[in-house]
C-alpha cells in the first residue's frame, strides 16, 4: 500500500450554507485500488465533500487535483469527464424503463440506438467486475440490491474509474450487502478507486483500507483500517469515548406473561387491494421490546398505521380486552396507546414542523381541556418539561420546531409521547439521522418506558441494533410474518435469509 | 457571473425594509408605466391619495371600499391558513347576498331590528352552505378545490342575473330589468354618515385573530394546513373540520356580499362585488394571512380603487391605472419573497478562471 500516488486530491476545501460551514479547510486524498471510507455523523460534511467531488456543489475556496491536474467542475457532467460517478442513496433511476435503458440513458451518441452495440458494452463491463444484472428487465420488477447494481453498472458505463457510494448498505439485507462487498473488491483488483460513505464502523472495518473521519464539517484525520478499531474510530467521529453498547434491561413479567397488545390475523390491503399485511398474528407484552425487522417496504409502515386506526383493517388488535380495529386514531390515542411512528421525513407525520415546541407538545393532549380554546399554558409546563428532560437543545418553547437539529426533533416527539404515559408504544425507525450520542439517548429513553411496563413495538433498520436493544424480533417479508425470535439467540444471517423470505422448515407458522 | 446563493434567515426588521422597499419599487414601477401612457406620474400618483383621503367624504368612500375587501380577504384567510384554495369569495359573497334578499323579499315586514339579523343569518348560510359545495368535493372524491370554486363564481353570478331578469325584477323599474330595492327596513344603520359595515369588519378581525390564535378549531386549521397527515395522526376529525373551517371562510366572505347589499346599493346587482372576491386573495397574500396586517393592506388597496376611479373623472385616466398598480405591486412584494431567503452574489472565483482560460 506505500507506493501509490494519491489520485484524487481534494485540498482545503471550505463550503458553507448560510451560517453553516459545511466543509471547512479540508483535506481528502484517493488512490487507485483503494477503498476508501468516508466516516461521519449526520451533519458532519460527508455529503457535502462528496458532492463537490461529483460535481454537484462547488467548493467556495480550495482546489481538486486529479491525477496531479487541477480541475474545476461546473456540473456533474465535467465530473463525469474526469471518470467521478456517484451512487446516490436515493436511487436515480426511471422506473419503467429497463435496466439497459436506465444506464444508456443520456449518454452522446446518433439519433437512432444502436442496441447490439450496447448490451455488448454492458455485458463486458459487468463480466470484469462481477456484476449480475438481467438488462432487459424493467427497473419496477427489481429489488433493492438489483437496483443499486443498476446504479454501479451506469456510472462504470460511463467511464468512471471513481465511484463514490452515498450509504450504499442503508437498504440492503446482509446478503445483498456481501454480495456488493464483493463487487466492490472485484472494482479494486481492477484499479478503480472507491469511496464509501457511511456511519456504519462494522462495515468500514470489513471493507476498507482507509478511513477518513470528519466531524462538524472539520477532518479528524485519515487512518489505516488495519491499524484501528471501532472504539477508537467513535472516538474520532465523535469527539469523546462513548460505550458502544446497548443496554437490555430484563423486566420480570411475573409467573404468566401479559399481553398488552394482542394483534389477530391483521390483514391489511392497499388502494391497490393488494395485501401489505397479510394474516398477522403476535402480542407485544408489558415489559418488552418487540423488534420488527424487514427489508424496506415490507409491511412495516401499513402495520403501524393499521395499529393505530390510521388504515383500514380487518381482524383485531386487542388492547386491555377491547378490540381496536376499525377505531378513529382520535379513540385509540384516548385509550392509551401511543404510537409514535416516525416515517422518512420525520416531520412528515408525527410532529408539525412550522409550529412551534408547544404546538406540537398539544398535539395529542389539546382536546383533553374543556372549552373552545387551546390550554397553552399547560403546553407551556408540559413542553419545558419535556425540554428538560430530554436535554433538548433550543433557544425556547416557542421555538419552531423544524429549525432544530434532527436529534432534538425526535427527542420533541418521543418527549411527547412519553409523557402521554401510553402502555403501549409503536415506534418506526426512531433513530435514523440521529447521531451516536442522540440514539444512545433514545435507546435508554425506551429502555426506561420498557422497565415501566409498557409494551413496545420497534420497528427497526439496523440489524445490530435490533439484536442488542430488542427482547424478541419479528421478521416480515412481504406483509408476511416469517418467524418472531428471541433477539438473543439470533444470528444476523438467520435473520437476512429470514427478511428475504427464505423460511426454514418446521419453523414459525402463522 | 452572479451566483445565487442561501442567506441566513433575515431579522424581522429587515424583513420589513426589504418589503417596504419592494412597495417603493413597485411604485417607481408603476410611475413608468403611468408616463408611457403618456401622463405625468408625479401628477397622478398626487391626484390618487387626493383623491383617496383629501376630504371627508372620500376617506368615507375609500371606506366603503374597504370594508367589503377587508371582510372578503378575512373569509379566504380562514380557508388558505387550512391550504384550501379557495378562490371563490366572489360567489360566496353573491350568494350571501342572495341568502340575505330572500329573508329580505319574505319577510320585509318585520321590524329592522329582527329583519337585519335575519338577513345576516340568512346570508352567512347561503354564503356558507355554497363554500361547502368545494369542501364536500374535495373531502369526498379529491376534486381540485381551485376549480370548483372558481367555477362556482360564474354559475353565482349567473343566479343573480336571473334573479334580476327574472323572480326578483323590479316591476316599477318601467322596462329596465333592475332588481326590486329592500324593504327601509333593511338598510344597515349609519353612524357619522357611513353604514355600520365598518364595525363590523373590525369585529370580523378580532373574531378571526381569536379563533387562529386561539381556539381548538384555529389551532386544528393550522395543524391540518401545516400537515393534513399530522392531523389524522393526532386522531383529528379532519373531514369535521374542514366543512366547518370552510363553513366560516364562505359564510365570512358572504357577510361582505350582505354588507354591500344592505349598507350601499339597498337591492343585488350581478356587478355588486365590482370583483373585490379576487382582489382579496391578493390582498390576503400580501398581509400574509394575518388579520390585523390585513386592516391596512385592505386599505391601501381601496385608496388605490377610490384613487382610481377620482382619476377617471378629474384627470381622465382610466380608472384601470389601479388596477395596473395593484399587480406591480403583488408582482414586488412577492418576488421579494426570493430575497428573504436568497441572495446573488458575485462569483469572483469563477471570473478568474474564465480570465485564465482566455489568457
Amino acid at each position: 500500500m506505500t507506493e501509490r500516488a494519491a489520485y484524487i486530491q481534494m485540498e482545503g476545501i471550505c463550503k458553507t450554507f448560510g451560517v453553516v460551514q459545511a466543509n471547512d479547510h479540508i483535506n481528502f486524498s484517493v488512490e487507485k485500488g483503494e477503498i476508501h471510507a468516508l466516516l461521519g455523523e449526520n451533519g458532519s460534511g460527508k455529503s457535502t465533500l462528496m458532492n463537490m467531488l461529483s460535481g454537484i456543489y462547488m467548493p467556495d475556496s480550495g482546489s481538486i487535483i486529479i491525477g496531479g491536474k487541477p480541475c474545476h467542475f461546473h456540473s456533474p457532467k465535467d465530473a463525469i469527464l474526469s471518470g467521478i460517478g456517484m451512487v446516490h442513496q436515493h436511487f436515480k433511476l426511471v422506473d419503467i424503463l429497463t435496466a439497459k435503458e436506465n444506464i444508456t440513458a443520456g449518454m452522446p451518441g446518433s439519433f437512432f440506438i444502436k442496441n447490439k452495440g450496447m448490451t455488448a458494452d454492458i455485458d463486458k463491463i459487468a463480466a470484469k467486475y462481477g456484476l449480475q444484472v438481467q438488462a432487459d428487465r424493467k427497473i419496477y420488477n427489481m429489488s433493492v440490491g438489483e437496483k443499486q447494481t443498476v446504479e454501479i453498472l451506469k456510472v462504470l458505463y460511463r467511464g468512471a474509474d471513481l465511484l463514490i457510494l452515498d450509504e450504499p448498505t442503508a437498504v440492503l439485507t446482509p446478503q445483498e450487502t456481501a454480495a456488493l462487498f464483493n463487487i466492490l473488491r472485484n472494482m479494486r483488483r481492477e484499479g478503480c478507486a472507491i469511496i464509501i460513505i457511511t456511519h456504519k464502523l462494522n462495515e468500514v472495518l470489513e471493507i476498507s483500507d482507509r478511513v477518513t473521519v470528519l466531524r462538524k464539517g472539520q477532518c479528524i484525520g485519515t487512518v489505516n483500517t488495519a491499524e484501528t478499531n471501532a472504539k477508537a474510530l467513535t472516538e474520532m467521529m465523535v469527539g469523546r469515548p462513548i460505550s458502544l453498547e446497548i443496554q437490555r434491561p430484563f423486566v420480570e413479567s411475573g409467573s404468566e406473561i401479559k399481553p398488552m397488545l394482542d394483534v389477530q390475523n391483521l390483514t391489511i390491503e392497499n388502494q391497490e387491494k393488494i395485501k401489505v399485511i397479510n394474516n398477522v398474528s403476535f402480542q407485544v407484552r408489558s415489559g418488552e421490546i418487540l423488534g420488527v425487522a424487514g427489508i424496506a417496504g415490507s409491511g412495516q409502515k401499513e402495520l403501524c398505521e393499521g395499529i393505530v386506526g390510521l388504515q383500514k383493517v380487518s381482524g383485531k388488535v386487542i388492547f386491555k380486552g377491547e378490540d381496536l380495529a376499525g377505531c378513529t386514531p382520535g379513540t385509540i390515542i384516548n385509550k392509551g396507546i401511543s404510537m409514535s411512528f416516525i416515517p422518512e421525513d420525520r416531520l412528515g407525520m408525527g410532529l408539525v414542523g412550522g409550529l412551534d415546541i408547544v404546538d406540537n407538545v398539544l398535539l395529542k393532549s389539546y382536546r383533553r381541556t374543556k372549552g373552545l380554546f387551546v390550554d397553552r399554558k399547560q403546553g407551556e409546563i408540559m413542553a419545558q418539561g419535556i425540554v428538560k428532560r430530554f436535554d433538548i437543545s433550543t433557544p425556547g418553547i416557542h421555538h419552531q420546531v423544524s429549525k432544530l437539529s434532527g436529534g432534538n426533533i425526535q427527542k420533541v416527539l418521543l418527549g411527547r409521547e412519553v409523557s402521554l404515559d401510553p402502555s403501549v408504544i409503536i415506534t418506526a425507525y426512531p433513530t435514523r439521522g440521529l447521531d451516536i450520542g442522540a440514539s444512545y439517548h433514545i435507546y435508554d429513553v425506551l429502555n426506561e418506558e420498557k422497565k415501566k411496563g409498557v409494551g413496545i413495538l420497534y420497528i427497526g433498520e439496523d440489524l445490530d441494533v435490533l439484536m442488542e436493544l430488542c427482547d424478541r424480533i419479528m421478521v416480515i417479508h412481504q406483509g408476511e410474518i416469517m418467524d418472531i425470535l428471541p433477539a438473543a439467540e439470533a444470528t444476523k444471517e438467520q435473520l437476512g435469509l429470514l427478511m428475504l423470505g427464505h423460511r426454514e422448515e418446521g419453523a414459525y407458522h402463522a | 457571473m452572479l451566483k445565487i446563493i442561501k442567506r441566513p434567515p433575515l431579522a424581522e426588521k429587515k424583513m420589513f425594509i426589504l418589503r417596504l422597499l419592494a412597495v417603493v419599487f413597485a411604485i417607481a414601477a408603476s410611475m413608468v408605466i403611468i408616463a408611457l401612457l403618456g401622463h405625468n406620474p408625479i401628477k397622478v400618483m398626487i391626484e390618487m391619495v387626493r383623491g383617496s383621503i383629501g376630504s371627508k367624504y372620500r376617506i368615507s368612500e375609500t371606506i366603503n371600499k374597504m370594508v367589503p375587501l377587508l371582510t372578503l380577504s378575512l373569509g379566504v384567510c380562514v380557508a388558505y391558513k387550512m391550504k384550501f384554495w379557495n378562490i371563490g369569495a366572489e360567489g360566496q359573497f353573491y350568494m350571501g347576498a342572495y341568502g340575505a334578499g330572500v329573508v329580505a323579499f319574505n319577510f320585509g315586514s318585520l321590524p329592522s331590528y329582527l329583519l337585519l339579523p335575519a338577513m345576516f343569518l340568512g346570508g352567512i348560510l347561503a354564503g356558507g352552505l355554497w363554500a361547502l359545495i368545494p369542501a364536500l368535493l374535495k373531502a369526498k372524491w379529491q376534486t381540485s378545490e381551485t376549480l370548483v370554486t372558481l367555477m362556482l363564481n360564474y354559475v353565482a353570478i349567473r343566479w343573480i342575473t336571473y334573479l334580476q331578469y327574472g323572480p326578483w325584477r323590479d316591476p316599477k323599474a318601467a322596462g329596465l330589468p333592475r332588481m326590486m330595492h329592500f324593504p327601509d327596513a333593511a338598510a344597515l344603520p349609519e353612524i357619522g354618515g357611513m353604514h355600520i359595515g365598518w364595525i363590523i369588519a373590525l369585529v370580523l378581525v378580532a373574531f378571526i385573530y381569536i379563533l387562529i390564535r386561539y381556539s381548538k378549531l384555529g389551532y386544528e386549521i393550522t395543524v391540518m394546513g401545516e400537515n393534513p397527515r399530522t392531523a389524522e395522526y393526532a386522531g383529528m376529525n379532519t373531514f369535521r373540520i374542514l366543512l366547518i373551517a370552510i363553513m366560516i371562510s364562505g359564510g365570512i366572505c358572504g357577510i361582505a356580499g350582505i354588507i354591500q347589499a344592505t349598507g350601499l346599493e339597498h337591492s343585488i346587482s350581478p356587478v355588486l362585488s365590482s370583483g373585490l372576491g379576487f382582489t382579496a386573495i391578493i390582498t390576503a397574500w400580501l398581509s400574509k394571512l394575518q388579520p390585523v396586517s390585513l386592516v391596512s393592506v385592505s386599505f391601501l388597496f381601496a385608496m388605490m380603487l377610490q384613487g382610481g376611479s377620482y382619476l377617471q373623472s378629474v384627470m381622465k385616466v382610466p380608472s384601470d391605472v389601479a388596477g395596473v398598480i395593484q399587480g406591480v405591486i403583488l408582482f414586488f412584494v412577492l418576488g421579494s419573497e426570493f430575497f428573504t431567503q436568497y441572495k446573488i452574489v458575485w462569483d469572483k472565483r469563477r471570473d478568474e478562471e474564465s480570465r485564465r482560460v482566455d489568457a
